[in-house]
């Protein structure tokens, strides 16, 4: 025989866990904890994740290359995540270069036109292009 | 598979067959995850750019078809651990009957989500660029979820779909006798595939149902 081969009641206690956890997560969602909602949301996936990668996905009796492939998935993937974020985040802390200030001035206006007409920023700001005027005017009204 | 033709000439044995095959499947399962990643990434952005839009649109989900959805998913993910373990002890009409649940759960979801759940939301107004008709405040920005909602729901779908005609293949080759405790990696893989495919509807529920503050 190849493999380790679980005892049939472990799986039913990872089963009766992870609907236990499903249970919770969902009743968690209906209290009001603030910020503190979507960390528990994220930290009961992360708790049932890991349930079905140690039991189910058999990680806990897998070798070390096993484990590599999936710590190489995480590492990366964590990668994706802080870098993408530290630019979203970032923004605001250097000043808008003189330079850039009427365009921006020129996004802003159209942003609020947007949000006025429902309209595609890329429709607007054509419009705005082939007569600034006559399209902000459009949009607003 | 005869104990005689169950090792593959280019193993030593067969613990290196087996753990070859489980290799291969973690190292696709790694690629998955990016594939996700970047769909991930892209929600909690936007999710951060329009989040009032987005928790509007969290609460106009049904929970309680989410909650049941991600049950019946987690059964079928048991009735697989059970199937693998019964391959592993040789027993081919357990095996059968455990596939056989297992598909039937997986398509259980997936009638669930499409025939239940998109048709809903289809009649309901919110299928962007195909029946949108809600035009209230940030309305475009609600219909940035629903693209998300759609697009991520989606493309787990299509992974459930490709799992039950993995299943049906499976429970032919189980029903024709080619499994052994020598050799079951396919079962074994496909069980790793159907696995990770739960795990990213268990990140799928908390994020699109849950977190918009239902209290």
């Amino acid at each position: 025989m190849v493999g380790h081969v679980v005892h049939q009641r472990l799986y039913i206690i990872v089963f009766a866990a992870l609907i236990g956890l499903t249970a919770l997560t969902t009743g968690v969602a209906f209290i009001d904890l603030g910020k503190w909602n979507t960390l528990a949301a994220l930290a009961i996936a992360v708790c049932k994740a890991s349930l079905v990668v140690l039991f189910f996905m058999h990680l806990r009796w897998s070798s070390g290359l096993m484990r590599m492939a999936l710590l190489a998935a995480f590492v990366w993937f964590a990668i994706l995540v802080a870098l993408t974020l530290s630019d979203e985040f970032t923004r605001q802390w250097t000043p808008v270069p003189s330079s850039w200030e009427a365009k921006v001035q020129q996004q802003a206006r159209v942003a609020r036109a947007c949000a006025h007409s429902g309209r595609s920023p890329q429709y607007l700001t054509r419009r705005t292009l082939s007569s600034p005027k006559s399209a902000v005017a459009r949009g607003s009204s | 598979m005869h104990s005689s033709t169950a090792l593959a000439e280019q193993f030593d044995d067969l613990e290196q067959q087996h753990e070859s095959s489980s290799f291969g499947m973690w190292v696709f399962l790694a690629t998955e995850v990016m594939f996700f990643g970047g769909l991930f990434t892209a929600y909690i952005i936007y999710r951060n750019f329009y989040l009032s839009a987005f928790e509007a649109g969290s609460r106009l989900l049904d929970v309680k078809v989410g909650a049941a959805n991600t049950a019946v998913l987690l059964c079928s993910s048991l009735t697989m651990a059970l199937g693998v373990r019964a391959a592993q002890l040789g027993k081919k009409k357990l095996l059968v009957t455990f596939l056989v649940l297992t598909l039937l759960l997986g398509l259980a979801f997936i009638g669930i989500k499409l025939g239940l759940e998109w048709r809903h939301d289809y009649l309901e107004g919110f299928a962007p660029g195909v029946n949108w008709t809600f035009h209230g405040p940030d309305w475009r920005h609600l219909e940035l979820f629903f693209c998300f909602y759609f697009f991520l729901t989606g493309v787990h779908a299509l992974h459930m779909v490709i799992g039950v005609g993995i299943l049906t293949t499976l429970i032919i080759m189980a029903g024709r006798g080619r499994f052994s405790p020598q050799r079951y990696n396919p079962v074994e893989v496909s069980g790793l595939y159907w696995h990770f495919v739960d795990i990213v509807w268990i990140f799928l529920y908390p994020l699109l149902y849950l977190i918009g503050g239902r209290y």
